[in-house]
C-alpha cells in the first residue's frame, strides 16, 4: 500500500514536471519517463497487455515521434517563446483542463459498486474464439470493429503526415539522408540488435493468442527495429510512391475488411467469424495487420517526403 | 537452501540499488556531461547487473533465468551505445546538440 501511494505520487510528480517544463525537448523526455512509469502502474494493476502497449506505443513510439517534432521545432522555439498567450487564453485552457479532469474523476468515483463489467461474458466465450488470451479475444473477436478502425486511423495519420510534403517532393524519400558510419557504435548496435528485435517482435505478436502480447505490441517492436536500421544508415526508407510499399500499408486493413464483409455470408454479421474457423481467420487477419502497422509506424516516424525520388 | 538463496538475493539487489543511487548522485553532482555519463554507466552496468544477479537466484527454471540475463545484456548494449552517442555530441568540437 505504502509502495503504491509513493509510486502514484511519483507518477503525478513526473506528470506535473512534464507539463511545467519550459524546454520542449525536456518535456518530451519527461513524457517518455512518465509513459514508462505508467507501464509499471499497469503491471501493478495486473494488466500486462496494457503495460506492453503503453511501454511500446504510448511511451516508446509516441516519444520517438515527439522527439522528432521537438527537433523540427527547435529553430522556431526561441521565436515562439516570445509569443506567450494572454491571461484570458491561459485561464480558458486551465478551466477546460480542470473540467475534463473533474469529469473523468467524477465518472470513476461515481461508478456503481461493483463496477459494470463484460469480463465474465468475454471469459465465457473465450473458447469459441479458439484463443487463450481474453484480451486478444476482445480485440480480435468481440470488439474487432474497434481494432479495424484503429488500423484505419493509423493509415489516415500517415496520409496526414505525407500531405505536409510540398508538391514537388510528393512521392519522394521520407526524412533526411542518413550516412552510415561503418565504425560507429550505432551501426554496431543496429547490426546486433535488429535481428534480435525482429525475433522478439514476432514472438510478442505470436504469443498474443495465448499470453500478453499481440499485433500492436509486436508491430511496434518491428517498427522500432526498422527505425533503428534506418537511423544507423544501414537501410534507406523507400520513396513513398513505391507500389509495394502502398500495398504493404493497406494489406492489413484490406484483409480485415474482406474477412469482415465475408462474415455476412459465413456467420450472418459484419466481422463475425464462423465458429469452426475462428482462430484461423483471426490469424489470417493478424499477420497482414501486424506487417501493415509496423510499416505505418515506421513511416510515421520517418516523416513527410523530403528528397526527390530518382527517376 | 531457499533461505540462503533469499539472503543472496537481498544482498545482490541491495548492492545493485546502492550503485543505482551512486549513479544518480553522480548524475546530479558531476559538473560536465562526460563525467555525468561516467557516473550513470556505473548504475547501468553494475547496478542492473547486481539486480539481475539477485533475481537469477529466484528464477523458476533455466528459461526464465536466460530471459532475465538477456534483459541485462540488451540493456548493456543499448546503454553503452547511447552513452557513446551522447558523449560524441557533448565533447568539444562534436556535432551541435
Amino acid at each position: 500500500m505504502a509502495f503504491d501511494i509513493g509510486f502514484a505520487l511519483l507518477v503525478l510528480g513526473v506528470a506535473a514536471w512534464t507539463i511545467t517544463a519550459r524546454d520542449t525537448f525536456a518535456a518530451v523526455v519527461g513524457f517518455v519517463a512518465y509513459g514508462l512509469l505508467l507501464a509499471l502502474v499497469w503491471v501493478r494493476l495486473q494488466a500486462p497487455d496494457v503495460a506492453l502497449t503503453e511501454a511500446a506505443l504510448g511511451s516508446g513510439l509516441t516519444g520517438g515521434l515527439l522527439i522528432g517534432a521537438s527537433a523540427r521545432l527547435r529553430r522556431a522555439e526561441a521565436q515562439a517563446a516570445g509569443e506567450t498567450p494572454g491571461a484570458a487564453l491561459k485561464l480558458a485552457a486551465a478551466v477546460l483542463c480542470a473540467l475534463v479532469s473533474a469529469g473523468v474523476a467524477a465518472i470513476v468515483l461515481l461508478l456503481p459498486e461493483p463496477a459494470p463489467t463484460l469480463a465474465p461474458q468475454a471469459a465465457a466465450n473465450l473458447l469459441a474464439t479458439g484463443l487463450g488470451n481474453p484480451v486478444t479475444a476482445v480485440l480480435m473477436a468481440h470488439r474487432a470493429i474497434d481494432t479495424l478502425l484503429e488500423t484505419v486511423v493509423l493509415l489516415l495519420a500517415l496520409i496526414g503526415i505525407w500531405s505536409l510534403a510540398p508538391d514537388r517532393l510528393w512521392g519522394g524519400f521520407p526524412g533526411p539522408r542518413q550516412q552510415a558510419d561503418p565504425d560507429g557504435a550505432l551501426t554496431f548496435t543496429a547490426q546486433l540488435l535488429v535481428p534480435i528485435g525482429i525475433l522478439v517482435g514476432i514472438h510478442i505478436f505470436w504469443v498474443g493468442s495465448v499470453a500478453p502480447g499481440g499485433e500492436f505490441q509486436g508491430a511496434t517492436i518491428l517498427a522500432a527495429m526498422s527505425i533503428l536500421a534506418m537511423t544507423a544508415g544501414l537501410v534507406g526508407a523507400p520513396p513513398v510512391s513505391r507500389r509495394w510499399l502502398r500495398l504493404l500499408l493497406v494489406a492489413g486493413p484490406a484483409v480485415f475488411f474482406a474477412i469482415g464483409f465475408a462474415g455476412f455470408a459465413t456467420a450472418g454479421a459484419f466481422l463475425a467469424y464462423p465458429e469452426t474457423h475462428a482462430k484461423l481467420l483471426i490469424l489470417t487477419i493478424e499477420i497482414p495487420v501486424t506487417l501493415s502497422i509496423a510499416a505505418t509506424l515506421t513511416l510515421l516516424v520517418a516523416g513527410p517526403p523530403e528528397r526527390l525520388a530518382q527517376q | 537452501m531457499s533461505l540462503a538463496l533469499d539472503i543472496l538475493t537481498v544482498l545482490a539487489v541491495s548492492a545493485g540499488a546502492f550503485f543505482f543511487m551512486a549513479g544518480t548522485v553522480g548524475l546530479l553532482r558531476f559538473r560536465d556531461a562526460l563525467s555525468r555519463l561516467h557516473g550513470l554507466t556505473k548504475a547501468d552496468n553494475l547496478g542492473l547487473g547486481l539486480v539481475v544477479l539477485g533475481l537469477l537466484f529466484q528464477a523458476e527454471g533455466m528459461l526464465e533465468a536466460l530471459k532475465i540475463a538477456i534483459v541485462w545484456l540488451l540493456t548493456l548494449l543499448a546503454g553503452a551505445t547511447v552513452s557513446q552517442l551522447i558523449a560524441r555530441t557533448a565533447r568539444p568540437g562534436g556535432p551541435p546538440m
